[in-house]
């Protein structure tokens, strides 16, 4: 069936974006990530610009990650002192990536400068996370214990606060500098970064497994929400029918990634993790290296007059 | 009385330029695109009218018809490696460009005139006047410029550009018709048609007509929202996105 997009100007087949949003759901609920980096990428691929792909799967992940926050905070899987030094961090970080944004553009880098930043991260973050899921798995497999938590020299500095639910005794600095890092990459890369800020807090930040999904999804909630608002104001470029389609395909396949998930032992999880974001990685590299199969492209600068 | 006289004249001189009328219409002035909307076709219709001063050997006409969408500015950019890497190094600027352009003719462009006059007529894809900006200055290239060419099959790629030196049909010596196919992103707004008659290779005349492409309904509720009430409609987006998980998370709790 297909349908026209009002801001996008193209008909789409409603069912092929209902399985894309499904599909980028169940990931994103297995994982506990936004899928954003997914979701852009297979949204630019059907022909949707990506100006309003990115603006557009900011309101999609707002609305995942809402769903899934609903149903961590229900089973008192979220931190909500945690959250709130996050988000501190996060709207300042989504400013100043906005405003970065912009800078690049008129520089006419923009492209590059994404494709680049989504390879060196992905790739970084995608190996980083395999290699230790393999390292996980074959240590389990030999039977060892892992290896015993220390202290590393985040929990030296000062300004120390007590984070109830999660039972950690933190410095608010790096939890601040956290939200900061995440919420300017996120503006700029059009992603909600859930899948950079767990594992983060997960090694740095000694966060407990318990609680750091549903604490990373509230800082992805309101990143997204307020990149969605900033993305209407300034650009005008968020489809609302597109939006919702991605949502409703989006937040069902959630739902079923999440029971999928809880199947899968942790190490698994990461090895998978980081075999798909390494995958996605080296897609954007070797669109770098190899001849693109056409040198030219059009893009549309001014509008009609 | 100036006026009067300068009036006559012209109308004198019209007609004795025109020796022949152009009247055409187009099947639909008015496409709305709705929900379902995925390309549409278009029918142009049209006669040579002859009049008394019209010569008597005159008997084979030949047309060109040329449909050009709302113009806009657009950048083609080439891509080079460096470093190891493809980016865009080398770009060109169109400046207001049709966003939507079709030639058609009943026989091949270069069988209906000189290449002189195709190219004062802009007669042929090739002919089209496509102003770029370089280094400041305006004009338009050679048609086998690199971007210029790059730039008409990328478009064309996108059935968003085309010539059909075929598309036009006389059903009898005078009556014509041809097919103005729309694809399916197709640009909003006001569309032009020139319909230009040439005889034995002579630029005869020309006619204009227009038709437009509006969205209607929601998707021009929609569109307008966006663009003039931004706050609200972001608003409202957001508060669609919080709606849809807290129902998703209803309708799939577990216990």
């Amino acid at each position: 069936m297909q349908l026209y997009l009002p801001i996008a100007d193209l008909p789409v087949n409603v069912f092929l974006v209902l399985a894309m949003g499904a599909a980028v759901g169940f990931v994103s609920g297995m994982f506990g990530i936004g899928g954003g980096f997914l979701m852009t990428p297979l949204l630019i691929f059907i022909g949707i610009t990506p100006a309003v792909a990115v603006a557009s799967v900011a309101s999609h992940i707002a609305a995942s990650s809402f769903s899934g926050a609903l149903s961590y905070w229900r089973r008192r899987a979220i931190d909500p002192a945690l959250a709130g030094v996050l988000l501190c961090g996060g709207v300042t970080g989504t400013a100043l990536g906005v405003w970065t944004f912009t800078q690049l553009r008129a520089l006419g880098q923009l492209d590059l400068m994404i494709a680049l930043s989504y390879v060196v991260l992905l790739t970084t973050v995608g190996s980083l996370m395999f290699s230790e899921g393999l390292r996980a798995l074959m240590r389990t497999r030999r039977g060892a214990l892992p290896p015993r938590r220390t202290h590393n020299w985040i929990h030296g500095l000062p300004l120390k606060m007590r984070f109830k639910r999660s039972k950690i005794y933190l410095s608010v600095i790096p939890v601040v500098v956290v939200g900061i890092m995440i919420g300017f990459i996120g503006a700029i890369m059009g992603i909600g970064g859930g899948f950079i800020l767990v594992p983060i807090m997960i090694y740095l930040l000694r966060v407990p497994t318990s609680t750091v999904i549903g604490t990373s999804m509230v800082l992805t909630l309101v990143t997204m929400l307020f990149a969605t608002m900033l993305h209407a104001v300034t650009n005008h470029l968020v489809d609302a029918v597109l939006a919702l389609i991605l949502m409703v395909g989006g937040v069902t396949g959630a739902q079923f990634g999440v029971r999928a998930g809880q199947k899968i032992r942790g190490e698994q999880l990461r090895l998978l993790l980081g075999l798909l974001i390494l995958s996605v990685g080296i897609r954007f590299a070797v669109e770098l290296v190899i001849q693109p199969a056409d040198l030219f492209t059009i893009r549309e600068v001014g509008g009609s007059s | 009385m100036r006026t009067l006289v300068a009036a006559l004249l012209i109308l004198m001189l019209g007609s004795v330029a025109r020796a022949e009328r152009l009247i055409v219409s187009v099947s639909n002035h008015r496409v709305t695109v709705t929900p379902n909307y995925s390309g549409e076709e278009l029918v142009l219709f049209g006669s040579v009218e002859k009049d008394a001063t019209t010569p008597a050997d005159r008997t084979a006409y030949d047309l060109v018809v040329t449909v050009m969408g709302p113009r806009a500015d657009m950048v083609t950019r080439r891509k080079e490696r460096t470093f190891g890497i493809w980016i865009n190094t080398d770009y060109r600027q169109f400046l207001q460009v049709p966003s939507y352009l079709a030639l058609f003719a009943n026989r091949p462009f270069d069988a209906v005139t000189s290449p002189e006059i195709a190219r004062r007529q802009q007669v042929g894809l090739n002919n089209v006047l496509l102003t770029q900006r370089v280094s400041g200055d305006f004009a338009d290239v050679v048609p086998n410029d690199a971007f210029r060419s790059a730039f008409i099959r990328l478009r064309t790629q996108r059935g968003l550009y085309r010539e059909d030196p075929s598309a036009v049909t006389f059903l009898t010596p005078t009556l014509f018709r041809t097919g103005i196919p729309l694809p399916a992103e197709v640009p909003i707004g006001t569309y032009e048609v020139e319909i230009r008659l040439f005889a034995n290779g002579a630029f005869i005349g020309k006619t204009e007509t227009a038709f437009e492409i509006v969205k209607v309904g929601f998707e021009q509720f929609v569109a307008t929202t966006a663009g003039q009430n931004g706050l609200i409609y972001g608003l409202v987006t957001a508060a669609m996105a919080l709606m849809t998980g807290w129902m998703a998370s209803i309708v799939f709790r577990k216990d």
